[in-house]
């Protein structure tokens, strides 16, 4: 069972608010979704090589060449604040 | 001799190593050649974390990791992955890091370090491949911050966490330990260590079996000692005053010596790994042989055969291969010039004028050192002259051969010093009796009355010599 503190903390890490009452809601919600994978708990997967990709395709490299990078403009144009190029947040410790 | 450790100091290191010899960055083909940039130059979609991008993996910088780890003695991973590190802080704009977890690249390695009682062992426990995040600038000290300013140059670029066991048992431990590191990380080409920010540490210390801190934003190896000795002392006197030392992170204010309290708590869970779905996993043990072939001369094997192949003593071998600069200098010098006279001029003269003006072996050429030593070598200076010659060129710059001439450093030999004794013996018939009647020092006086004469160009020794003579000729 997933607690309303949970749910709240969930919140913290993602930096998104939760008011009171929805917290309550999501933290039902959330603990049925646990509840699905409790049921997967339960399959005995001994005998199953481990899934490490859904795509069966491994080693996927580059070679070390510059291939070029946005223009500071385009960089910056996302951003609330700005300053010499920099984008600028409020204080963050 | 065995090392007491009166104060049960353990600490282990977290070292990020800039992989800034890589043309491009880890998942991304921006440019790492950002240091004299503008902010927010070398950033790319993929850097950025914007919806749709696809990040691929740096073929050389798996070598590279697998390199170090040859290096560090360790084992290498069969198979591995990436993960993704959730955390929300905005160094990183995706919302998380791509690194390493539960298979890292390289593990189980060990250094040997010259401890407090001779060589030590400092275990590897791992090192993983990750990304660097971007570069934040607090406007103000950390804590009274006015705002943050956020430059992406770095934002992606390759990086190696190199994980030590908590084996140094001192904060002298612990910088020879980096400075051990970085020099190997040198010699395997991997980086360059005068590039701001390409090795960063983080520290873990804990007393008499308390519990640990980690201090972070170490920028440097000095900065490194200083930080442990300060927590040491801060943690000694909690103790002292009959309180626990709390497990927690500080911030290392190198401005003013001291570790701060960083009061956050994210224990490991919150960072919810999992594994990157836009990366596939790879497999890489076949590539091991391959690359040990290619490894190069690292630092100890150097040392060795410095001391087979010119016949120098340790001491020498190891001040000469502690930079793999100096050794590279050493080994042109010695090309050129006997390579014993060599070993001594650069070893012993130049790195001790170096580091006494806290300059680089890349302060003086190759062909200045020979031509110094040809000089010393052929009689045609003194030792005295030739340092004298090393200092003027650091101090003033210009060439050894402008410097003999402008100070007159040419030895003088034969009429001129014959000339100074007599002379010297005839102005100080004091002296002279003193040393009849058994006061040998007052025969050092009468050479040094000599050398001032000739203005130190004349062999002491010689002098020395001279004078006997001319009193068993003359005076007697």
């Amino acid at each position: 069972m997933i607690t309303k503190e949970q749910v709240e903390h969930i919140g913290w890490l993602a930096r998104v608010n939760i008011d009171e009452e929805d917290a309550f809601e999501f933290a039902s919600e959330l603990s049925t979704v646990l509840d699905y994978f409790g049921q997967l708990d339960g399959v005995d997967t001994s005998d199953v090589k481990p899934t490490y990709h859904v795509a069966d395709v491994m080693n996927v490299f580059r070679e070390d060449e510059p291939t070029g990078s946005l223009e500071q403009d385009s960089i910056l144009a996302n951003a609330e604040e700005i300053q010499d190029g920099y984008i600028r947040t409020p204080k963050i410790i | 001799m065995v090392y007491e450790n009166p104060d049960g100091v353990m600490i282990g290191l977290e070292i990020h190593v800039q992989l800034n010899k890589l043309a491009t960055k880890l998942f991304c083909g921006c440019s790492t050649d950002y240091h004299t940039s503008e902010p927010n130059t070398h950033v790319c979609p993929v850097c950025m974390g914007l919806p749709g991008c696809l990040p691929v993996l740096n073929k050389r910088a798996v070598e590279y990791a697998i390199r170090i780890g040859l290096a560090l003695n360790c084992e290498i991973v069969e198979q591995t992955q990436f993960h993704r590190k959730n955390y929300y802080y905005p160094d990183l704009p995706k919302g998380f890091q791509t690194t390493q977890y539960d298979y890292p690249i390289v593990s189980d390695g060990r250094v040997v370090i010259e401890g407090e009682d001779g060589e030590h062992v400092v275990r590897i426990r791992r090192a993983h491949m990750e990304e660097d995040p971007g570069r934040l600038m607090h406007m103000g000290s950390i804590d009274r911050s006015r705002g943050t300013l956020i430059d992406y140059n770095r934002s992606g670029m390759a990086l190696i966490e190199i994980v030590s066991e908590p084996d140094m048992r001192s904060p002298r431990e612990a910088r020879r330990f980096l400075d051990k590191l970085r020099n190997i990380l040198e010699y395997l080409d991997v980086f360059d260590s005068t590039l701001e920010g390409s090795m960063r540490v983080d520290a873990n210390i804990s007393i008499g079996g308390g519990d640990r801190t980690e201090v972070k934003n170490i920028s440097s190896h000095k900065g490194a000692e200083r930080a442990l000795l300060y927590e040491i002392m801060r943690q000694k006197n909690i103790k002292r005053r009959g309180e626990e030392v709390v497990m927690e992170t500080r911030h290392f204010d190198e401005a003013r010596g001291v570790t701060i309290s960083m009061r956050t708590k994210e224990e490991e869970h919150d960072y919810r790994y999992f594994p990157e779905p836009d990366l596939v996993p790879m497999r890489v043990g076949s590539w091991v042989d391959g690359i040990l072939e290619t490894l190069p001369e690292l630092p100890d094997a150097r040392r060795s055969r410095f001391i087979s192949d010119y016949g120098m003593v340790d001491t020498h071998a190891k001040a000469l291969t502690s930079v793999i600069r100096v050794a590279d200098f050493y080994e042109e010098v010695a090309s050129q010039v006997d390579p014993a006279a060599a070993a001594v001029w650069v070893s012993d003269v130049l790195k001790g004028e170096l580091n006494y003006r806290d300059l680089t072996i890349a302060s003086f050429t190759v062909e200045d050192m020979v031509k110094i030593i040809e000089l010393v070598v052929s009689g045609k200076i003194t030792e005295k002259g030739a340092v004298e010659i090393i200092r003027s060129i650091l101090d003033e710059g210009g060439s050894p051969m402008d410097i003999v001439k402008e100070k007159g450093l040419l030895k003088v030999e034969g009429d001129v010093v014959d000339q100074a004794v007599e002379e010297v013996l005839k102005e100080n018939p004091e002296a002279l009796e003193d040393y009849f009647a058994g006061k040998e020092k007052s025969l050092n006086f009468l050479v040094g009355q000599v050398m001032k004469k000739t203005r130190g160009r004349a062999d002491a020794r010689s002098v020395r010599e001279m004078m006997l003579e001319e009193i068993d000729k003359n005076y007697r």
